[in-house]
């Protein structure tokens, strides 16, 4: 069991392109950290350099307190699960699950026992005498798991594992990863483009932008207090509401009286500096009559989503479309005219920075 | 599944395919059938007069100690020109894979010795290697290499392995690269990950991979050596010294062309339209099954 430390990693390519721009992240022992953020956000990249199959232009990266960035990936001891799987397609299941076992002088027996083992853990056992091809997406993705846990590893990465598997099989295979992380005690990286996967496995969860942290911290702190607008957008579906504010015409620009973007006043107080307004589309309420200390606007609906126990209203508000959650069937219809609620706890302020102030 | 075409007249289809036959009538079987002919034919010198004599120009070939030993020499000659063009290629795209920079350069220039003929292939090691002459014979010869293909068979057969399998290695190298390319990075990266080091990365899970080009390349290169060496023999050593490097296509050609024993040198490519029809139904049968993947 182990920690990993990355101080100040750098990724520069030839060419000049810079992927990952300077980046510390600490995972203690035992805790799973998710790396979350759109695609070309050099979470992979930082990856790779944990396993090292890309090397660190500068920075160091240490696993179990020792800096690992000249060791190759065959001595660093980690597994990694990849998004296609990687399974060797020449070998059983058996075999592809015993190389790494092999390749590290495990004695014969021990092999076969820690394999069928893990096979049983997996649900796997009947299937060890077939080829990769022979099996179906979701077992592949059971051996590749599988190949990693049995040897055991001081680190397990994960790179986007579930993105090539139907939206049922993700969601078990999300709770069995992490009833499996849990239950192993293995520190563990996990890389993924879904807020979903980021916000139900993290125990650390980071958001990374161009090559950068935009935020890190528990999922739970980071929905509730997003430190910019890029975060606020990107993690919660359907993301957070954002809106543009200004200043009350011909007063001074870091007056706390704002006015949305038609020009209406905002009623309650607002940071100085704030020219984001954002809220959770479950914060906010339909309601008849306002409550003083709350935000009100008005909204006309555009589209109605109902997903069950739950319906998202897709409303045009002043300065820009947002999103309002009702519990159970929607009474409103595409073209209503709506007053939408937020109380003022709720409320979210961005600056013109997107930092949350 | 794309669904069966069919067509509405009786004919066309016949019409279509016609040239495609006719083209494979006159230009193999007609010939083919002719060898078989007159591998049956008895015919004097002068091409006067011939006898049919069924299956007498085979008894003969087969009784005739020359042409066992040539089958010898064919079977060494092809063995290690089909060795040495892999096993040199495998190792260069293997290389020219690791390069980094200009690698389209080093395969372009690699893939250019398959543009040169048979003929001047040989040409080429003949002077380089002839023991008066050649600038590579001098050279092993100041290392202490008694070197004379002239006269020694072992010298000349190596001469003509080096000159037949030089040509055959960019051909080969191509596919290799080809075939490296085809390996999905990942795989290797997750050997590394699962602890094999280079060289066994490559023998438990590169080469492995390459079987279906590995196989192809087998069949290709003894096709190869087997049948369309005659230019390098003929330039490099013409089949000697004393027949030590007579393959059986030389001999073909030899007895038929130059001794005009017509009969026999017909019988002699009947025997191998066999063994090339042989090997390849081999070769497809018993090997390739194995090596797919998919």
């Amino acid at each position: 069991m182990a920690t990993v430390d990355l101080k100040d990693v750098r990724k520069v390519y030839p060419g000049g392109v810079e992927a990952v721009k300077g980046v510390s992240i600490a995972i203690p022992d035992k805790e799973l950290c998710v790396l979350v953020g759109p695609s070309g956000c050099g979470k992979s990249t930082l990856l790779r350099m944990i396993a090292g199959l890309e090397t660190i232009s500068s920075g160091t990266c240490a696993i179990d307190g020792k800096v690992v960035n000249a060791v190759g990936p065959t001595e660093r001891d980690i597994a990694m699960v990849f998004q296609n799987y990687a399974l060797y397609p020449h070998m059983k299941v058996y075999d592809n699950m015993a190389y790494g076992l092999r390749n590290r002088g495990t004695p014969k027996d021990e092999i076969d026992s820690r394999v069928r083992s893990t096979a049983k853990v997996l649900e796997l056992s009947h299937l060890l005498d077939r080829r990769p091809r022979e099996l179906s997406g979701g077992q592949r993705q059971r051996v590749a798991m599988g190949r990693a846990i049995v040897r055991n590893p001081k680190v397990f990465l994960f790179d986007e594992p579930l993105s090539n598997l139907d939206a049922k099989l993700r969601g078990q295979m999300r709770v069995e990863i992490k009833n499996l992380q849990r239950s192993l005690g293995v520190t563990s990286v996990y890389v993924t483009h879904d807020q979903l996967e980021a916000m139900t496995l993290a125990d650390i969860l980071v958001v990374m932008n161009a090559g950068l942290v935009e935020q890190m911290g528990a999922p739970l702190d980071i929905y509730e207090k997003p430190a910019s607008t890029f975060v606020a957008s990107f993690i919660g579906a359907p993301p957070m509401n954002l809106l543009a504010i200004a200043a009350k015409p011909n007063s001074p620009v870091d007056t706390a009286e704002k006015v949305l973007a038609n020009g209406e006043g905002l009623e309650i107080s607002a940071p100085a500096h704030a020219a984001t307004l954002g809220f959770r589309p479950e914060d906010a309420d339909v309601i008849s009559e306002g409550t003083t200390g709350s935000l009100k606007l008005s909204a006309t609906v555009e589209a109605v989503e109902p997903v069950g126990a739950e319906s998202f209203l897709y409303c045009a508000a002043a300065g820009g479309r947002i999103v309002v959650r009702v519990s159970g069937r929607a009474a409103a219809k595409p073209g209503d005219q709506l007053k939408v609620m937020v109380p003022a706890g709720k409320l979210h302020w961005f600056d013109s920075t997107g930092k949350r102030v | 599944m794309t669904p069966r075409v069919v067509f509405p007249n009786k004919l066309l289809p016949y019409l279509l395919v016609a040239p495609q036959l006719a083209i494979t009538l006159v230009f193999f079987y007609w010939p083919a059938a002719q060898a078989l002919y007159q591998s049956m034919l008895k015919e004097d010198p002068f091409g006067l007069k011939s006898k049919f004599v069924w299956f007498d120009n085979f008894k003969k070939v087969l009784a005739d100690p020359n042409y066992l030993h040539s089958i010898k020499v064919t079977v060494v000659f092809s063995v290690a020109t089909a060795a040495v063009a892999m096993i040199v290629a495998l190792l260069l795209a293997v290389m020219a894979e690791k390069v980094v920079r200009s690698k389209g350069f080093y395969r372009t220039l690699l893939i250019w010795p398959y543009a040169v003929a048979p003929a001047i292939a040989g040409m080429l090691f003949l002077f380089l290697f002839n023991p008066s002459i050649g600038s590579l014979a001098i050279l092993l010869r100041k290392m202490g290499i008694a070197w004379d293909p002239v006269l020694n068979g072992t010298d000349a057969m190596v001469l003509l392995v080096a000159a037949a399998a030089w040509k055959q290695i960019s051909y080969n190298f191509l596919f290799f690269v080809a075939g490296l390319q085809a390996i999905p990075k990942t795989l290797i990266e997750a050997a590394a990950i699962d602890g094999a080091r280079e060289a066994k990365r490559f023998w438990t899970i590169v080469f492995p991979l390459l079987a279906p080009t590995t196989f192809f390349l087998l069949v290709i290169n003894t096709t190869y050596a087997f049948f369309d060496t005659f230019g390098i023999v003929h330039a490099v050593t013409g089949g000697g010294p004393g027949k030590a490097t007579e393959t059986l296509v030389y001999k073909v050609y030899n007895d038929g062309f130059v001794n005009l024993i017509l009969g026999s040198s017909a019988a002699q490519s009947v025997i191998l339209m066999i063994i090339v029809i042989a090997l390849t139904a081999i070769q497809f049968r018993y090997v390739e099954r194995k090596v797919h993947y998919g």
